[in-house]
């Protein structure tokens, strides 16, 4: 494999022109956050408020599966903070030692989506082991999923999904075209979806708790940048915007 | 051939061969034959072998009379209508598979009327079936009318000569000169369908047995089993390299 | 009369009549882009003309309200290439015909084999079609089109693309199945005019401008083409004070009147030619520039425009004919023949 080395690097190096021009000869610093999908639009409104308090700083935010990112990280992606939707795959990093700082910031637990109109008029998560029912839901393997078989089987509910989506965008998508009944998501992923969706909430939901973990990624050039990130988001001012969007406290 | 192109023609098929390589590498072989041969991973190849084989005969049906029109007869909104039909190529695959929700689906445009029929296509394995012909029809009516020209109408107008029918003509002549391209046309079509993964998992979603095609499997599978992801890959790649070397033998031989 | 054609077909600017006997064969000759193919499609029915028709013993194959498609019309093509079906043996190949008209598989080969001993290449049966050569392929395609049994034949130009060597063979081959058959043959040769066919008709620019017995039109063409395939010169004019454009003749036929249109018709070996117009002889003498000078059996042909001289190479080379040159072309008005148009 080595000596492919050189052609490798002939071959990439096409690329190098499509990289982003970085900002040469100014003093601007660029902090890059790895944040779990379902933050999307809770950090993009931190960034804001931290790119306002740090002169010359500019906040990258990079979303996508907590998974994803991890293993982005595990390869060496130059991550500054890590905010991951389960403590899962922030435990992989942490045996690996490539995070510092852990703490818990923020608590999402299910909530179920119907279309606007509700057509099955399912009511609680009992209905939805009712036969004939479409329900759709996030495969075991992904947090949501994970978690909503964790409650079917607290609560002895039976599911019979149509479908086991790959993320709560999908399971979301299903439920606004009107092609399932119904699908387990989260609280916050109900408030973002606004009108497109009808959320019914259900008492049991506290006994599943997903937790968020964030940390400041090992090696990173800003550590301290990096970790005043992180304490803004578990600080009052993030807590608030968390909680607007339906968070619940760590 | 200028000798200094085979400097960037190396670089090429090292940028093409290399991952497939890198796939290779990374298996775990110790485990390569469990990982497989999972009650999911069974499932995942079946489905999808069945559902490819199911969408490329469609291809077939549908796809033929297609390219016979646009290289055989001439009408204004020809051209259009040739775009159109190429349009899956370039699509994004996730929005072939919502302009399939939005046709198909409950509340889509011939929705109600599937319902009242008591068809259902959504999360069912037709569903994976119309993504797959969806995506994959083009490249058999591209290949085929490619063919089709080539091969001009000239012993059509002979064969008519001596008295074949339309039919006949079609059955007789047309499409056994066309074969070669037939073939390369629907073994194209069932790579395509083979590794469809953006329009299945919008229109058709994703269970086990059901909708779980192969990549869709390998794609959860990357959630929590890297290794089981890498072996399925390998798989993958194996029944795509069988499929693309019978159909050169294929052509070959006829 | 077995086929009748009139046809207009106004985007190629032809407009054509002509009619073809009972087991006649009628070569259309012409230059390129007279409109021969044009009529062909419009025989085959592979071209619906504007206005016109066709009719084969008796039945409308197209006018203003019919028209039978290719397949239904009994009329076979033979064109330059054989274009057999490259996925059937030559067996098959020529019972496509009898299968296609509903004979079982076994009466079509049979029907097959007997075509194939009619032109000679029986022993070709189980090949496939590449694996025989031009003229083979030639005849296996013609053994092809009789099998199916037309009522009418269109060949066109059915040895342009074959070599020399066996175009005399097939001709031989040609002349005997084609006797008793209703044919339309295109051709550029006038050999196969003189052998094949029984009347020619002569096209340029879309029109018919000649036709008539096969040995009458070589001898007395009235067209420049006519003339030209024939290997004759021929001068057009008014005839005026025993002369066509200044060329005295020999009126064959009845005489034109003064005044009206008339050719001048003479060999090439007729003609002598010289670096100056001879003097006081009563030759009939037209100073031209050479075009070109090439060899021509024995002979030079020395070329100038439309007219042509045979001289011998010693000649030719004595008078250093040569392209550019100019040079008077002399021919006693006794080996010209004059007639009316």
């Amino acid at each position: 494999m080595r000596r492919l080395a050189p052609l490798l690097a002939l071959l990439v190096l096409p690329l190098a022109a499509c990289g982003d021009d970085g900002p040469d000869g100014t003093d601007e610093t660029t902090l890059t956050v790895y944040a779990a999908a379902s933050l999307t639009s809770t950090f993009e409104e931190t960034a804001d408020r931290f790119e306002a308090g740090h002169d010359g700083v500019t906040v990258k935010l990079s979303f996508g599966g907590s998974s994803d990112l991890a293993a982005q990280i595990q390869e060496g992606a130059p991550a500054d903070v890590f905010a991951s939707a389960d403590t899962a795959n922030m435990d992989k990093l942490t045996a690996d030692g490539l995070v510092d700082g852990v703490s818990e910031f923020a608590t999402n637990t299910l909530e179920i989506a119907t279309p606007p109109d509700n057509p099955a008029g399912v009511s609680s998560f009992q209905d939805l082991g009712k036969a004939g029912l479409r329900l759709v839901v996030c495969a075991p393997e992904v947090p949501c999923g994970a978690a909503t078989q964790t409650m079917a089987g607290q609560l002895g509910v039976t599911l019979a999904p149509v479908s086991e989506e790959q993320s709560v965008t999908d399971v979301l998508g299903k439920v606004t075209s009107g092609e399932a009944d119904a699908g387990v998501v989260y609280v916050t992923d109900v408030t973002s979806a606004g009108d497109a969706v009808h959320g019914v909430a259900f008492p049991e939901s506290d006994q599943v708790v997903n937790t968020y973990p964030i940390a400041t990624v090992e090696g990173g050039e800003h550590a301290a940048l990096a970790q005043e990130f992180a304490d803004l988001v578990t600080g009052a001012a993030g807590q608030q915007i968390l909680q607007d969007a339906g968070f619940g406290p760590p | 051939m200028p000798r200094w192109l085979s400097l960037p023609a190396a670089l090429g098929a090292a940028f093409l061969v290399l991952p497939v390589i890198a796939i290779v590498a990374r298996v775990d072989w110790a485990d390569f034959g469990t990982l497989i041969t999972s009650e999911a991973s069974r499932q995942a190849l079946w489905l999808s072998l069945r559902t490819s084989t199911i969408s490329t005969l469609l291809c077939i049906l549908l796809g033929t009379p297609m390219a016979m029109v646009l290289a055989r007869t001439s009408f204004p909104g020809q051209g259009v209508l040739r775009s159109l039909v190429l349009l899956p190529l370039v699509l994004p695959p996730v929005v072939g598979g919502l302009a399939l929700l939005y046709t198909f689906g409950r509340r889509g445009l011939l929705g109600e009327e599937l319902e009242a029929l008591g068809i259902h296509v959504a999360f069912s394995t037709a569903a994976v079936v119309m993504a797959q012909t969806f995506v994959a029809m083009p490249f058999l009516v591209v290949s085929l009318e490619g063919a089709l020209r080539t091969a001009g109408q000239r012993y059509d107008v002979v064969a008519a000569s001596l008295g074949a029918g339309p039919t006949t003509v079609f059955r007789r002549v047309t499409l056994p000169l066309v074969l070669p391209g037939l073939v390369s046309g629907a073994v194209l079509a069932f790579a395509r369908s083979l590794g469809e993964f953006g329009a299945t998992i919008t229109f058709a979603g994703s269970l086990q047995g059901v909708t779980r095609t192969l990549p869709l499997e390998i794609y959860q599978q990357r959630e929590t089993d890297v290794d089981a992801a890498v072996a399925l890959s390998l798989v993958l790649v194996v029944v795509a390299v069988i499929v693309i070397g019978f159909a050169r033998q294929g052509r070959s031989v006829l | 009369m077995s086929l009748e054609v009139e046809a207009s077909v106004p985007d190629r600017d032809v407009e054509v009549a002509l009619e073809v006997a009972e087991g006649e064969t009628l070569a259309v000759i012409g230059p390129n882009g007279a409109g021969k193919s044009t009529v062909l499609s419009v025989v085959g029915g592979l071209l619906r003309p504007a206005r016109g028709h066709v009719r084969l013993d008796g039945r409308v194959l197209t006018d203003d309200r019919t028209f039978v498609p290719p397949h239904g019309r009994r009329v076979a093509l033979l064109a330059q290439d054989p274009l057999l079906f490259p996925h059937l043996s030559v067996r098959d190949n020529v019972a496509f015909g009898p299968r296609s008209g509903g004979a079982g598989r076994r009466t079509s080969r049979e029907a097959a084999h007997r075509w194939l001993a009619e032109v000679g290449v029986e022993e070709l049966a189980g090949r496939r079609p590449r694996e025989v050569s031009g003229g083979e392929g030639q005849r296996v395609a013609l053994a092809r089109a009789l099998a199916a049994e037309p009522r009418l034949l269109l060949l066109d130009e059915p040895m342009a693309a074959l070599d020399v060597a066996v175009q005399p063979a097939l001709r031989q081959t040609l002349r005997r199945v084609l006797a008793g058959r209703t044919t339309v043959l295109v051709t550029h040769d006038v050999l196969d005019a003189l052998l094949l066919a029984d009347r020619v008709v002569v096209m340029e620019g879309g029109r018919i401008v000649e036709a008539g017995r096969t040995a009458d039109v070589l001898e007395r063409p009235r067209s420049a083409f006519a003339a030209r395939i024939a290997g004759l010169n021929m001068v057009r004019g008014p005839w005026l004070d025993g002369a066509v454009s200044g060329i005295r003749g020999i009126a064959t036929g009845p005489a034109p009147g003064a005044g009206e249109p008339a050719v001048a018709v003479f060999r090439p070996s007729a003609v002598a030619v010289y670096r100056e117009a001879p003097a006081g002889s009563p030759r009939n003498s037209l100073p031209v520039t050479i075009t070109e000078v090439e060899p021509h059996g024995d002979a030079v042909r020395v070329r100038a425009d439309h007219l042509a001289a045979d001289v011998t190479p010693l000649a030719a080379a004595e008078l250093e004919l040569a392209p550019g040159l100019h040079v008077v072309f002399s021919v006693k008005a006794t080996e010209v023949s004059v007639y009316r148009i």
